[in-house]
């Protein structure tokens, strides 16, 4: 099977440079022949990777530990569950795997893309092949993951314990679908500025790709934070970690993108601008893969360690300066058909979040990158740490959530001052009206009280909007309210789909803040004995130590400690947190031993227990309590923030095709609005 | 064979007396196999839960390549050894004397300004904290700019303008179902 896996990744080398090479001859000389060629390529391509995943997969499900990859990653009595996810938990197998869905995406662009938009699918077949081919390249000649040992040993060397979690089961391929599929609407870009069809057609045609990758890898971050939390055992779920940040660029670039869009699709204006956001964004993702699997980041240094850095350096600037280059070339095709007609506008506030946004990717970017920086230019090495990237950052933050409020109170075109006053006064008394009881209340937290407040502001603009459309629609059609929210939703899902989105980022927001009131202790505690932490809402927590049991499950060794949990006294249930000794099908020991963390999640405050270990290997225990405030906002604002995107992109109701002169109707359409708005 | 019988008892007697001297009542039983459960730890201190040296603790990055800081690592990772050693090294500093500052010369001192989760604000590293501010300000500065120059040459906005029509003849409820009807239009 490893022969045949390793057969097939050469063929899709070769199919992959095939189509590649037909896509740009044949689009560049109109040539169906060649341009039919590029299409069945992309689906060959796939066949190929496919085979070549179905053969590792085979690979490591038989435990065939003569191949490197299966060896080194999993082991005889590794949970199924975690086999699977083996595929992707290595670099030469995620590497496969990124080929192999974006090989997916591609084909499926090709069966999904009708009418209109086909004149770009030739290009589109010879990107995503080119893109594919790299990634097949530099397995074949840097990573392979069907590399043979010299010799079988008995058993594997297992899976790091980290990941055995259900988090780094959906954590990684819900990023990289994220990650993959801005390359279709990239390459849709690509082939725009090669056919010089500029018109806002080709973001039509990628508008569900590119909501598609917001939302995946919205979903890949928000797990990958779950996971971090549940699992690594340091309380938090965000570090500014340079694997963080490298998933964070292109989110918020794409998030960007998604707002200025429907300027161009309404005003047919910031043509330069989307288009440089999706190239942007596609860049970024590459950047990213190339920062976290060089190991530039630990130090320049250490780049040299892996001969895969230079293979993605290489293609960064290859790709990079190609789609410079063409972008120049063709600025001057990408004229504005309307003119911004006041500062107090709609588009002119979506500008603004568009610049806070990309500011906010800069300032990441500049964090994660100002230690080779430093090192580079004045040899000094330093650390930028949490405690700086939350200086620079959390303004940024709050700033944007600011703007999250203001920009639907804004009209488009041009803001009347009593339009104005007529939609701010409600959001802004709820804002200040929020913020006056929390001070009432005691709190003094700087950033928390400017979190909390804007956040009622948000929520605030949000319920404005959905009131209004649903009493105008109980006065026009006498929908009972409920009926009208829901048709409200169901009529136009973009708009109030993003409304809810809106209301998950304030519930991030408010997650995020509630680490500012984080308490915690150490205590070492014989069973019988409790320790005490009192919240910062003013309850006591009283956990008691049960006691400790030892057993043996299926790949490790468990060392558990029982506690009870008492709040103000009250018995509320009881947590357990673990040592895990992972140990090979011969009971040898692999790994150090690992923590598992004891969580009890609640709206208020999540209950954080980590076993530190033994005193003199006695039942005395060493244990850190955390009380983590308003953490499962977070997780709820994640889920809301989905549920909005999936509203934004199911299909019909939102309004996706487009006909003849679209954009100068539409734009008629408005001003009658605007008109009507004074 | 009596002998024996005896010795055995003495056995059994001096391990039983053994274990008497060992069992008072603030002693807890072993663990089936305490390798299990990862690297023995000694009881928390008060100054282990001191604020204050955790505060310092937070300031200061652990040399074991995990990024975090000495407090976050040695409360979290229990595998690394340079943590509570780094743990420990504090305390000794502070119990000798030395103000937090002094302390985290120290530790600059020894181990470069690599040490510092948050780099000293001067010098070159100022650019790590403020360009990004400064660059979305220009940024913003230049977006107003170039947003005024927009809007002048808008004919919108321009004087020669013809005056705005009259407010159309409508009732609030019609101005919301235009508005809902314009808005499934596409795009």
């Amino acid at each position: 099977m490893t022969l045949l896996g390793y057969f097939s990744l050469w063929l899709a080398l070769v199919v992959g440079l095939w189509g590649a090479i037909t896509g740009f001859v044949g689009g560049a000389q109109g040539r169906a022949d060649l341009q039919q060629s590029a299409r069945h390529a992309t689906f060959a391509l796939f066949g190929a990777l496919l085979i070549a995943v179905i053969s590792l997969e085979v690979a490591i499900f038989r435990h065939d530990f003569s191949v490197q990859y299966v060896a080194s990653r999993t082991s005889r009595n590794l949970p199924t569950f975690y086999l699977w996810s083996a595929l992707y938990s290595g670099q030469e197998g995620s590497l496969l795997f990124w080929a192999a869905v974006l090989s997916l995406f591609a084909a499926l662009t090709q069966l999904m893309t009708g009418g209109r938009y086909r004149v770009y699918l030739p290009y589109v077949a010879a990107v995503t092949s080119l893109v594919a081919s790299f990634f097949v390249s530099v397995m074949l000649f840097a990573a392979n993951p069907f590399k043979r040992l010299a010799f079988t040993p008995m058993d594997g060397q297992g899976m790091n314990p980290q990941l055995q979690n259900p988090g780094m089961v959906f954590h990684p391929p819900m990023l990289y679908l994220g990650y993959i599929s801005i390359t279709i609407p990239f390459a849709f870009a690509i082939a725009a500025l090669l056919t010089k069809k500029l018109d806002t057609e080709w973001m039509v045609a990628v508008r569900k790709w590119t909501i598609v990758s917001w939302l995946f890898l919205s979903i890949g971050l928000l797990i990958g934070m779950w996971w971090a939390y549940v699992e690594l055992g340091w309380g938090g779920y965000w570090a500014w970690d340079p694997v963080e940040n490298a998933a964070l660029l292109p989110w918020l670039v794409m998030t960007a993108y998604l707002h200025s869009v429907m300027i161009q699709e309404k005003r047919g204006m910031l043509k330069k601008w989307n288009l440089a956001l999706i190239l942007g964004a596609w860049v970024l993702s590459i950047f990213g893969t190339f920062l976290t699997r060089s190991g530039v980041i630990a130090s320049v240094h250490s780049f040299t360690e892996s001969p895969v850095g230079y293979y993605f350096l290489f293609f960064l600037v290859a790709a990079t300066a190609a789609t410079a280059v063409l972008y120049v070339t063709r600025l001057p095709l990408l004229q504005a058909e309307a003119t911004l007609e006041s500062m107090v506008s709609r588009e002119a506030s979506f500008l603004f979040n568009n610049l806070l946004l990309i500011g906010l990717a800069f300032s990441v970017l500049w964090g994660t990158l100002f230690p080779i920086i430093s090192e580079a230019v004045v040899g000094v090495k330093i650390t930028y740490g949490p405690p700086t990237f939350n200086f620079v950052n959390i303004p940024l933050g709050l700033t944007l959530l600011l703007m999250t409020g203001i920009g639907p109170l804004i009209a488009w075109r041009r803001a009347s001052t009593a339009n104005l006053r007529r939609q701010f006064a409600v959001p802004v008394t709820v804002g200040v009206f929020a913020l006056l009881i929390l001070l009432v209340g005691g709190m003094r937290d700087g950033w928390a009280l400017v979190a909390f407040s804007l956040g009622a502001f948000v929520v605030g603009t949000v319920v404005q909007e959905f009131a209004r459309g649903a009493r105008a629609r109980n006065r026009q059609y006498g929908e009972a309210l409920p009926l009208a929210v829901l048709q409200l939703l169901s009529r136009n899902r973009r708009r109030y789909g993003g409304y809810i989105v809106h209301i998950g980022i304030v519930l991030l927001f408010v997650g995020f803040a509630g680490m500012a009131f984080k308490t915690e202790t150490e205590a070492t505690l014989r069973p019988g004995e409790s320790a005490e932490l009192r919240a910062r809402d003013g309850h006591m927590y009283t956990f008691t130590h049960l006691g400790i049991s030892q057993y043996n499950a299926l790949n490790r060794q468990v060392t558990a400690a029982l506690l009870d949990v008492r709040r103000d006294g009250k018995e509320i249930g009881r947590l357990r947190t673990e040592k895990r000794q992972h140990v090979d099908a011969l009971g040898n020991r692999t790994f150090e031993p690992s923590t598992e963390v004891g969580i009890m999640s609640g709206l208020r405050v999540d209950l954080y227990v980590v076993l530190a270990g033994l005193v003199n290997g006695t039942e005395q225990a060493v244990f850190r309590f955390t009380i983590n405030p308003l953490v499962w906002w977070v997780w709820f604002g994640g889920f809301v923030l989905v549920i909005g995107g999936l509203i934004v992109l199911w299909p019909g109701g939102a309004p996706v095709a487009l006909k003849g002169s679209r954009a100068s109707h539409v734009q008629a359409g408005y001003a009658v609005k605007l008109e009507a708005e004074r | 064979m009596t002998h024996g019988v005896s010795r055995r008892d003495f056995f059994v007697l001096a391990i039983g007396a053994a274990g008497a001297v060992v069992q008072d009542t603030t002693s807890v039983g072993r663990v089936y196999d305490p390798d299990r459960a990862g690297r023995a730890q000694a009881p928390v201190t008060a100054a282990d839960n001191d604020k204050n040296v955790q505060a310092l603790e937070k300031r200061l990055r652990c040399s074991c390549g995990c990024g975090l800081d000495i407090y976050t690592c040695r409360t979290t990772d229990f595998t690394c050894t340079y943590s509570p050693a780094l743990h420990q090294q504090v305390l000794r500093m502070l119990g000798d004397g030395k103000t937090e500052q002094e302390v985290i010369d120290a530790f600059v001192a020894q181990y470069g300004q690599v040490v510092l989760m948050s780099p000293p604000r001067r010098g070159f590293n100022l650019l790590g904290y403020f360009v990004p501010g400064v660059v979305l300000v220009i940024a913003a500065l230049g977006l107003v700019w170039m947003l005024r120059r927009w809007t002048r040459e808008s004919p919108a906005a321009a004087p020669a303008m013809p005056a705005a029509p009259p407010p159309p003849d409508a009732s609030p409820a019609e101005l919301e179902r235009l508005r809902d009807e314009l808005d499934r239009l596409p795009g």
